[in-house]
């Protein structure tokens, strides 16, 4: 199991050092002079040579990379070229959004998923899965802020049910934000949830063909009895790697259904930021989310050694 | 062990299983009738595809939703086709269990071997966890698992294929049976372990008294381990009788041809083995006649018109063959 | 492994026992999402080509006098807030779409194919590192790349085009990988090496052939993921940029509007749906009919 482990941490830190090295490369070398562009192409060169010295810009490129891996570890993400404040805070006020939602969606999206998966595959060929199974494949084909903006049609613009955008915080209680958390969440997850149905439906058929169903059927247990206790676990993996790789859209997703929503959150902070020039925000936003991605697929890879008891033998 | 000794334990009458296939409906099984009496051992012997499998899982009501059973199946009286799934589940594992073939497959890798052979006795019997677990251990320890307490909780892939064909005994025996369905429980195993598995089957029927229905493709596993036979041919019993009694005198070209395809042990080396002409005939387009028409050496126009009914050449000896009188005049005898 | 085929454009006659392929069409013909799918698919290609030739009005003459028309005779679906014709911007929307969507798809196609190809052919470390850059891709989605790109070049067809297509390399990649090696494993290519064959010829002669079928199938529902893609970045200004039109900045200029025409929000979507709809059931009607050894559960 540590020898697993280990080799799973290595791999994460790998990862999470090459994104960080792309990101700076694309983010802070590539677009050259950082001050330049914030203050125009008719800005005075004295101006433009304090405000780099300002910033630090006039460090070489493997210096200022360091010193942001270094702030990175000390929660020191520099302040924002355009607003003078802490990256850190302006991320952080808007991550209390961001990560709610994004909960929120994944929730759905495995609550819905799991149950249209198991539900048709326990009704396989039968007519309510033959009906789940269609409504899915529509659900995979809806752009997902198409749907939002349905949603919004239907429950601000018709019902008049919940406000069209806008976050309500959470000062209030925690009621207020969740109910303007609730349509971007939906949005978000149904998309997400009509593929994972998918997925978990012929996760859990490929597992009722095994041999050991019927050995559990031959110890008399029944049909629902075999699916509950000895089905789901096995069906579980593909499952578990597939939602992995949802959370990576799921993310992006974030993004574009904040800018649907006018939600404050890490996607409008960055559209903000990519809009004022301001790079350094972008970048440290970019970086915050590959790594939210990676840290979840590595926290999916562990937790298949907890599910399946073959892998912490074959890597011992 | 009770009263009625004499009567039959299992009756079958006139068992007929329809399979959907992706080629069709397939007759699978046809008029298939035995009766086993308790402590009884019958084995089913014939090739792959035959219908011995499918008629197992029949008495184990598992066949698959779209096969369609017809006939008649009773246990100890109580009529088991059409039987609710909910109320067969009372028996499986119960009343009858079953050993499949593949014992790498046959368990679930996500459960401790411990918690799968406890599984039947806290469904059956309502025992409580401890008490189930303390059963299993014992259960594993009589099929000769080695250091069952302590390796209890330890998971299916970490056991050899004959060690988890032991596992499956133990879980097909928890709850005391009356009637043990072996489907070709060696059949995936080494040479040298299956001889012991066998071996221990056997000791565990006789222990507890049980029935048994013994399939197996191979003669000499069948000849030595049961007292009644039936070989499958095509979905139909093709010969029927006592183990001896069919040895001695085999009726059926089919029988015949099995019996002399098998290699024999001390058989000279260079020695070809004999085969049966042709291919097991599909289940989806059987024909009208003899199901073995079209491979049998003695075939006549009128086999190939109905289906032949069985004759006794014998006492409970039964041959689905119009032309015993020639087939059984050139008869191969065991050791011959 | 059947006759090499390509996304249907049309279907040819059907005359008995013509060629091989006969085969494949009579049974795709009553393959009922693979018809759906190819008469969705068509439906679109047909406007993108359309809308070369003829669109009922210009789809970039601005006319605010006739703007946010309701749907008459003149305007099938009425005008947008610059008084354009929605019919008009739909067709042209097609024309984008589909021009992202095939070299997004194009340029997934490409790297990815020859980098899945290496892996299988040279194993060791060449295959390890591949590997590991393709799951490192997976960390950036189409959108966090288009980000990044646009903040540095700015947005545009360009951006988002490169985006999605560096997107669509880890898949291709992985499957080219994954088929290829399974190719390597069979007896006719361990025949051929045996016979002294190199690797790069036997990987154009026998590999490459035999996933062929695998790749249309998977580039088909790239496809449909690159439609998306292009929908989300366009939405989001990072895309096409006005005032060429495209569905998802259709989109985003609709939202301003949802009060005053709320229609104008459905129509670029559904035509989005649509065209992702058509290609997924395409795609799974190709992978059942080309190798049924693929067909999922269904």
């Amino acid at each position: 199991m540590s020898v697993f482990l280990l080799r799973r941490i290595l791999t994460l830190v790998a990862t999470l050092f090459a994104a960080s090295v792309i990101i700076f490369l694309v983010l802070d070398a590539l677009p050259g002079n950082a001050a330049q562009m914030l203050m125009g192409a008719d800005a005075s060169p004295d101006a433009v040579r304090a405000l780099t010295v300002k910033l630090g810009l006039d460090q070489p490129l493997t210096v200022r990379y360091l010193l942001w891996i270094k702030g990175m570890a000390s929660g020191d993400l520099g302040n924002s070229y355009v607003y003078g404040t802490p990256v850190a805070g302006l991320i952080a006020e808007r991550l209390v959004l961001t990560i709610p939602l994004a909960i929120m969606s994944m929730l759905i999206t495995v609550v819905l998923a799991l149950t249209a998966g198991i539900y048709t595959a326990a009704n396989h060929n039968r007519f309510g899965d033959v009906g789940v199974m269609s409504l899915t494949q529509v659900g995979i084909a809806l752009p997902n802020f198409w749907f939002a903006i349905l949603l919004i049609l239907l429950f601000a613009v018709k019902l008049q049910l919940l406000a069209a955008g806008g976050f309500a915080g959470w000062d209030d209680g925690i009621w207020p934000g969740i109910k303007s958390l609730l349509l971007p969440a939906i949005s978000l997850a149904v998309v997400q949830a009509a593929i994972l149905a998918r997925v978990t439906r012929s996760a859990v058929l490929e597992v009722l063909r095994e041999d050991f169903v019927r050995t559990a059927r031959a110890k008399g247990l029944g049909k629902r009895e075999v699916l509950w206790r000895h089905v789901l676990r096995n069906a579980m993996i593909p499952v578990m790697t597939v939602m992995g790789l949802q959370f990576a859209n799921l993310l992006a997703g974030t993004i574009v259904i904040e800018n649907v929503f006018y939600l404050p959150g890490l996607g409008r902070l960055i559209f903000q930021s990519i809009a004022n020039r301001d790079l350094i925000v972008v970048r440290n936003c970019v970086m915050l989310l590959a790594a939210m991605v990676v840290i979840v697929n590595f926290v999916v890879d562990v937790l298949y050694a907890f599910i399946d008891p073959r892998i912490k033998v074959a890597n011992l | 062990m009770n009263g009625s000794a004499s009567a039959p334990l299992i009756e079958v009458k006139d068992l007929g299983v329809r399979l959907n296939t992706s080629r069709g409906p397939a007759q699978a099984v046809r008029g298939v009738s035995f009766s086993l009496r308790r402590g009884e051992t019958l084995g089913l012997v014939g090739e792959s595809g035959c219908g011995k499998s499918v008629t197992a899982l029949a008495l184990m009501g598992l066949l698959p939703d779209s096969a369609v059973v017809s006939g008649s199946i009773r246990l100890e009286g109580s009529e088991l086709v059409g039987l609710l799934d909910a109320r067969y589940c009372k028996l499986r594992g119960n009343r009858i269990s079953m050993i499949f073939q593949e014992p790498m497959t046959a368990l679930n890798p996500m459960h401790t071997i411990g918690r799968q052979v406890a599984e039947p006795l806290r469904r059956h019997t309502g025992c409580a966890t401890g008490e189930a677990r303390k059963q299993a251990i014992a259960l594993l320890d009589r099929v000769g698992l080695p250091d069952a307490a302590r390796r209890v909780d330890a998971y299916p892939h970490q056991f050899s294929g004959g060690q988890r064909q032991r596992i499956t005994i133990a879980m097909a025996l928890a709850c005391q049976p009356d009637v043990l369905i072996a489907d070709e429980p060696t059949t995936a195993l080494d040479v040298t372990i299956q001889g012991q598995i066998l071996d221990l089957i056997a000791d565990l029927v006789e222990e507890r008294g049980m029935s048994m229905i013994l399939i197996s493709h191979d003669l000499g596993v069948i000849a030595e381990n049961v007292q009644r036979m039936m070989v499958m041919y095509g979905g139909t019993v093709v010969e029927s009788g006592e183990t001896n009694a069919v040895f001695t005198r085999m009726g059926h070209p089919y029988t015949q041809g099995l019996f002399r395809a098998r290699p024999k042990l001390g058989a000279r080396k260079g020695t070809r083995l004999t085969t049966i002409a042709g291919t097991v005939p599909e289940l989806a387009d059987l024909p009208a006649g003899c199901t073995f028409a079209d491979r049998c050496g003695i075939v006549v126009e009128r086999c190939r018109t109905a289906l032949p009914p069985a004759v006794d050449v014998g006492a409970g000896h039964g041959v689905r063959c119009i032309r015993t009188d020639v087939s059984m005049a050139s008869a191969p005898r065991a050791g011959a | 492994m059947s006759a090499p085929l390509t996304i249907p454009a049309d279907a040819p006659p059907l005359t008995p026992g013509a060629r091989p392929a006969t085969g494949f069409w009579r049974r795709a013909l009553r393959h009922r999402s693979f018809v759906l799918g190819a008469a969705l698919s068509l439906l679109v290609l047909g406007s993108a080509l359309l809308s070369l030739l003829w669109t009922p009005w210009s789809a970039y003459d601005i006319d605010i006098a006739s703007k946010l028309r309701p749907p008459s005779a003149a305007h099938w679906l009425g005008t947008d807030v610059l008084g354009r014709d929605i019919v008009s911007l739909l067709l042209v929307g097609a024309r984008s779409t589909i021009m992202v969507g095939v070299i997004a798809v194009g340029i997934g196609l490409t790297f990815g194919v020859c980098l899945g190809l290496i892996a299988a052919a040279r194993k060791g470390w060449t295959e390890e590192l591949i590997m590991r850059l393709s799951d490192f891709t997976f960390a950036f989605p189409a959108v966090l790349s288009a980000i990044m790109l646009a903040a540095v070049a700015g947005p545009g067809m360009l951006t988002s085009i490169t985006a999605i297509g560096i997107f669509q390399i880890p898949t291709f990649v992985r499957v080219t990988r994954g088929s290829a090696n399974a190719i390597w494993a069979r007896e006719f290519v361990l025949a051929a090496r045996a016979a002294g064959k190199g690797t790069f010829r036997i990987t154009i002669e026998h590999v490459l052939p035999n996933i062929l079928s695998i790749l249309i199938v998977q580039a088909t529902i790239q496809f449909a993921l690159a439609i998306l893609a292009e929908a989300a970045l366009s939405y989001l200004g990072l895309g096409t940029q006005p005032p060429q039109p495209s569905w998802g900045r259709m989109l985003n200029d609709a939202q301003t509007l949802l009060f005053q025409s709320p229609m104008l929000a459905v129509y670029p979507g559904a035509a989005i749906a649509i065209a992702v709809l058509g290609l997924n059931l395409l795609g799974d009607g190709l992978r059942d009919l080309l190798d049924p050894r693929l067909a999922r559960e269904r």
